[in-house]
C-alpha cells in the first residue's frame, strides 16, 4: 500500500498561549464590530422574518427587460419593489415589501403583480409570508438560537466541569455574533435557511471545542503538576493535526455546496464556510486560553508551577 | 476493542446490507419501481415541495367575521323584539366583539334579559347602572364553534380539492384555527387557491325597491338593509361597478342546496342550474310566491351575481343562476356549491409555491453538490490516510446508504436544505475517523505496539466522538422542533446523519481494521 501523505510529521510546538492576548483582542474587536454593524446597518431580512413576497420569474421571450419591469411594477403602488437578475439573464427575482394591512393584503398584491406581468413570464417560485407568520418565525428563530446555546453549555458543563462550560459558551457565543456580523457586513439575506446555518455552526464549533477540552482534561489527569500554559499549548498542538484535517474535510463539502448548490443555498454555504473557520479559531484562541483564566480544579499544584506560569504569560 | 464476537459481526454486516438494499429503490424512477414484485423493497424517499414542485398553503379560519355576522343577526332580532315589546333604547350597534346599547328604562332590564335568553341561551348580558348594556358571546361556546368550524372547513376544502383532481394533497389542522394544505406536483396553483379561498356562501335576499342606491353609498343605509356590490363580470372586466341595496334578511341560503351543475341556457350562455332540498324548496316557494314581480338578489360571498325579477312562484325547488359566466366560472361555481360553503372565510397566512422546473433544477444542483463533496472527501481520506483512508471511505459509503435507507423507510421528507445536510454530514462523518487515526498515529509514535496502539486509538477516541456528535444532535433536535418545511428537512438529515455516522465510524471502521489486522498480521501500520 502506498504511504499516506502526512503533512504534520511530528507534533508541532506552536506557542499558542503567547498569542492568546492578541487573540482575545482580535475576538473582542470582531465581536464589538459585529454588534455595531448589527445596530447600524442591520440585517438583510428575508421574507421569512420581515414578511412580504418573493416571486422568481422567468421571461418567456428572451432576456428580461429589468428597466421596463421595474417601471411596470412601480406603477402598481405596492410600496418599494426590489427587482434583480437571478442566475440566467431571463430570470428575475421580484421582492415585494410586506403590504400594510392583514395577511389577505399580501395575496392581493401577488395577484396584482401576476395580472400586470400577464403571459410574458412563467413563475418558478412564489413565496408569501404574512405578518402573522413572520412574527412567529422570528420568535421561533430567536428561541432556537438561545436554547441551542444554553443546551450546549449545559451539556458541556455536564460532561466536564463548569469552567469548561463557560469557555464553551463564550466561544460559541463569539461565533454566533461574528457570523451575524458577517451577514450584516455582506448583507447576505437572513432567512430560515441561513438561521439553520447559524445553528449548525454552533454545533460544529462546540464539536471542535469539545475535542480540545477532552485532550486538556486527559493531559490534566496525566500530568498533575503541569502548569496551565504548557498544558493548554500541549493539548492544542496535539490536536492540531486533527483540527486541520477535519476543517478541510468539512470545508470540501461546504465548498462543493457553494459552487454547485445553486442560488437558494448560497447564503447558507457562505455562512457555513465562515462558520467553520471562525469555529476553529474560537476553539484555539478563545475556548482554550479561557481555561487559563478560569481554572478547572485539580489536585494541588506546586508553587513553582504557578510562578513558572506567570513568567510565561508576561 | 479489537475483538468482535461473531454475532456482532453478523449484526453489523446485516445493517450495512439492509442499508444498501433499502437505498436501491431510490436509484430508479417511480414508474419502474412500481413494476417490481411485491416482496422487493420499493419505498423511495419522499420529496419535499421545494424539490418536487407544488404548493404549501397555510390558511387561517377567520372566526372574527363569522362572529360579526352572528352579532348582526342577534342585533336584528333584538331590534324587532324591542319594538314589539316597547322597550326603549338608544345607540344599538355592534361594537367589536359585543353589542352595545343603552336602555332608556333600567327597570326593564329583566324583560330585556328574557328576550336575549330566548334568542340564544349562550349570550351573556351585563347591565350598568345608567342602563348601558352589553351583550357578548360565551367564550366556551365560541371555542366550541371555532372547533366545529375548523373541522367543517377541512372537510369542505378536501371535497373541493378532490373535485379538481389534485392527487396526494394533504390537508391537516395546525394549532387551534389553522389549516395546512399541501398540493404536490400542481402546475396551476392559482385556480386551486381561488377555489379553496372562496367562502362560497350563497344567499337569496330580496332587493329593497324603495331604497336609493346613491343615498346608501353616501352612508345612509335604511335599517335592516345592507349595501352590496355586484360581482365583477369576467367577460367584461372594465365595466363600471354596480351596487344594490338588499334586505339583510336571508330568504333561502345555499346550505339547503343538494346539487349544482354547469349547463347552458337557450341562448347558449353558460349558466348554473341548482336544486334545493325539501326545506329549501319550501322556503324558496314561499319567498317567490310572496314577491312576484320584485327583484331577487342571488348573493355569493356578499357580492350580487344576479338579480332577476321573480316571474312566478317557483315550487319545484330548482332554478337557474344566469349571470355573466364563462364556461370555467360556471364550472367553478357549481363545484363550490356542491362542495358546500365554508363556515368561515379562509385567509392565507403563508404560501410557498415552487414550479416543477425549479424543483428539478434544485434536485440536480443538490445532488451534484453532494456527489462532488463526497468524492472530494473520499479522495482526501485516501491521500492522507492511505489504506486506513480506504477503510474510512468504505464506512462512509455504508453511512450514506444507511442514512438514505432510514430516510426512505421513515417516510421522512427530503428538501433542498436536507440535501445540503447530507453533504455536510458526510464531511463531518469522517471527523470520527480522523480522531481515531490521529490517536493511533500518536500512540505509535510514542512507541506502543501495533495492537495496543490500535486499541488505544479506538478506546480513547470513543468518548470524544460521542461528545462531539451529541452536541450536533442538540442543534439538530432544536431545529426540528422549532422549524418548518425545508428547515425540518435539514434537521432530519443532520440528526440522522449524526446517528448513522456514529454507527459507521465506531463499528464499521473498527470491523474493517480488525479484519485487516487478522488477515494480514502486519508488522507496520501504514497510517
Amino acid at each position: 500500500m502506498f504511504r499516506p501523505l502526512i503533512i504534520i510529521k511530528r507534533i508541532p510546538n506552536i506557542d499558542f498561549m503567547r498569542l492568546h492576548k492578541l487573540g482575545f483582542a482580535l475576538s473582542l474587536v470582531m465581536t464589538l464590530g459585529s454588534v455595531v454593524l448589527f445596530g447600524v446597518r442591520g440585517l438583510n431580512y428575508g421574507i421569512d422574518f420581515s414578511g412580504g413576497t418573493i416571486i422568481e420569474a422567468r421571461t418567456l421571450t428572451g432576456p428580461a427587460d429589468l428597466a421596463k419591469m421595474r417601471a411596470d411594477l412601480d406603477s402598481l403602488n405596492l410600496g418599494a419593489v426590489q427587482l434583480q437578475s437571478f442566475g440566467a439573464p431571463n430570470e428575475v427575482l421580484i421582492r415585494l415589501q410586506r403590504q400594510p394591512g392583514s395577511d389577505a393584503a399580501q395575496e392581493r398584491a401577488v395577484a396584482t403583480v401576476k395580472d400586470k406581468l400577464g403571459k410574458t413570464v412563467e413563475y418558478r417560485r412564489v413565496e408569501v409570508v404574512g405578518p402573522t407568520v413572520g412574527h412567529e418565525l422570528i420568535r421561533a428563530g430567536v428561541m432556537a438560537t438561545v436554547l441551542a446555546l444554553v443546551a450546549i453549555m449545559i451539556y458541556v458543563w455536564f460532561r466536564f466541569e463548569w469552567q469548561f462550560g463557560v469557555g464553551a459558551m463564550m466561544s460559541t457565543l463569539h461565533d454566533t455574533i461574528t457570523t451575524i456580523g458577517l451577514f450584516s457586513l455582506l448583507q447576505i439575506e437572513f432567512n430560515l435557511t441561513t438561521l439553520a446555518a447559524i445553528l449548525t455552526i454552533a454545533g460544529y464549533s462546540i464539536n471542535d471545542t469539545v475535542v480540545i477540552y477532552d485532550r486538556v482534561r486527559e493531559t490534566m489527569r496525566r500530568h498533575r503538576s503541569m502548569d496551565f500554559v504548557t498544558l493548554i499549548n500541549k493539548s492544542l498542538n496535539e490536536t492540531l493535526s486533527r483540527t486541520i484535517l477535519t476543517v478541510t474535510t468539512v470545508a470540501l463539502a461546504v465548498l462543493s455546496l457553494l459552487v454547485f448548490g445553486g442560488e437558494v443555498l448560497r447564503g447558507f454555504s457562505i455562512a457555513m464556510l465562515w462558520g467553520i473557520v471562525v469555529g476553529t479559531y474560537s476553539s484555539l484562541f478563545i475556548a482554550a486560553p479561557l481555561l487559563f483564566y478560569i481554572r478547572p480544579k485539580r489536585s494541588a499544584r506546586g508553587v513553582e508551577a504557578a510562578a513558572a506560569e506567570a513568567e510565561k504569560v508576561r | 476493542m479489537l475483538y468482535f464476537q461473531t454475532w456482532k459481526v453478523m449484526l453489523i454486516l446485516a445493517v450495512c446490507a439492509l442499508g444498501v438494499i433499502f437505498t436501491v429503490p431510490n436509484l430508479f424512477s417511480e414508474a419502474s419501481v412500481l413494476r417490481w414484485p411485491d416482496w422487493v423493497p420499493k419505498k423511495q424517499v419522499s420529496l419535499g415541495l421545494d424539490l418536487r414542485g407544488g404548493s404549501y398553503l397555510l390558511y387561517q379560519v377567520d372566526m372574527s367575521s363569522v362572529e360579526k355576522d352572528e352579532l348582526n343577526n342577534v342585533l336584528d332580532e333584538l331590534r324587532t323584539q324591542f319594538l314589539d315589546q316597547k322597550i326603549g333604547y338608544t345607540g344599538l350597534a355592534v361594537d367589536g366583539n359585543h353589542i352595545a346599547f343603552v336602555l332608556r328604562d333600567r327597570a326593564r332590564a329583566s324583560d330585556m334579559r328574557a328576550i336575549v335568553q330566548k334568542i340564544d341561551p349562550d349570550l351573556q348580558v351585563t347591565v350598568g347602572d345608567g342602563g348601558a348594556a352589553a351583550i357578548t358571546q360565551d367564550p366556551a361556546a365560541l371555542d366550541a364553534r371555532r372547533a366545529t368550524a375548523v373541522n367543517q372547513s377541512i372537510e369542505i376544502v378536501r371535497r373541493r380539492i378532490d373535485e379538481t383532481g389534485t392527487k396526494e394533497a394533504t390537508i391537516q389542522r395546525v394549532g387551534d384555527d389553522r389549516i395546512l394544505v399541501e398540493l404536490p406536483g400542481i402546475s396551476d396553483p392559482d385556480r386551486v387557491k381561488a377555489l379553496i379561498g372562496k367562502t362560497a356562501k350563497m344567499t337569496f335576499q330580496l332587493v329593497d325597491p324603495n331604497a336609493s342606491v346613491d343615498e346608501a353609498r353616501r352612508g345612509r343605509v335604511p335599517p335592516g338593509d345592507e349595501l352590496l356590490q355586484g360581482a365583477p363580470d369576467p367577460r367584461n372586466p372594465t365595466a363600471a361597478q354596480t351596487y344594490y341595496v338588499v334586505h339583510r334578511r336571508v330568504m333561502v341560503s345555499g346550505d339547503t342546496l343538494t346539487d349544482a351543475q354547469p349547463t347552458f341556457n337557450n341562448t347558449n350562455e353558460p349558466v348554473v342550474s341548482f336544486k334545493f332540498n325539501a326545506i329549501g324548496a319550501r322556503r324558496f316557494a314561499d319567498a317567490t310566491r310572496a314577491n312576484v314581480g320584485k327583484p331577487f338578489a342571488i348573493v355569493l360571498d356578499n357580492k350580487v351575481i344576479s338579480a332577476p325579477v321573480i316571474q312566478e312562484a317557483i315550487i319545484g325547488g330548482s332554478g337557474i343562476i344566469e349571470g355573466s359566466f364563462t364556461v370555467q366560472s360556471a364550472n367553478d361555481l357549481a363545484l363550490l356549491l356542491r362542495a358546500g360553503a365554508l363556515p368561515a372565510p379562509l385567509t392565507i397566512l403563508e404560501e410557498r409555491t415552487v414550479g416543477p422546473d425549479l424543483g428539478a433544477d434544485s434536485i440536480h444542483a443538490g445532488a451534484l453538490a453532494c456527489i462532488v463533496g463526497i468524492a472530494l472527501v473520499v479522495v482526501f481520506m485516501v491521500v492522507f490516510y492511505g489504506l486506513f483512508g480506504i477503510f474510512a471511505d468504505i464506512a462512509l459509503f455504508f453511512n450514506l446508504c444507511i442514512m438514505m435507507a432510514a430516510l426512505s423507510l421513515l417516510g421522512a421528507t427530503l428538501t433542498l436544505p436536507g440535501i445540503a445536510g447530507i453533504a455536510l454530514t458526510m464531511g463531518m462523518a469522517v471527523d470520527a475517523n480522523v480522531l481515531i487515526y490521529e490517536r493511533i498515529r500518536e500512540e505509535l509514535r510514542g512507541g506502543r505496539s501495533i495492537i495496543s496502539s490500535l486499541q488505544a486509538g479506538f478506546e480513547r477516541a470513543f468518548g470524544t466522538i460521542v461528545d462531539s456528535h451529541v452536541t450536533t444532535l442538540v442543534a439538530g433536535a432544536l431545529m426540528f422542533w422549532l422549524g418548518e418545511g425545508p428547515i425540518k428537512g435539514f434537521a432530519v438529515t443532520l440528526s440522522l446523519g449524526v446517528l448513522t455516522s456514529l454507527f459507521s465510524a465506531i463499528l464499521v471502521t473498527r470491523l474493517l481494521v480488525v479484519t485487516w489486522l487478522r488477515r494480514t498480521k502486519p508488522k507496520l501500520v501504514p497510517i
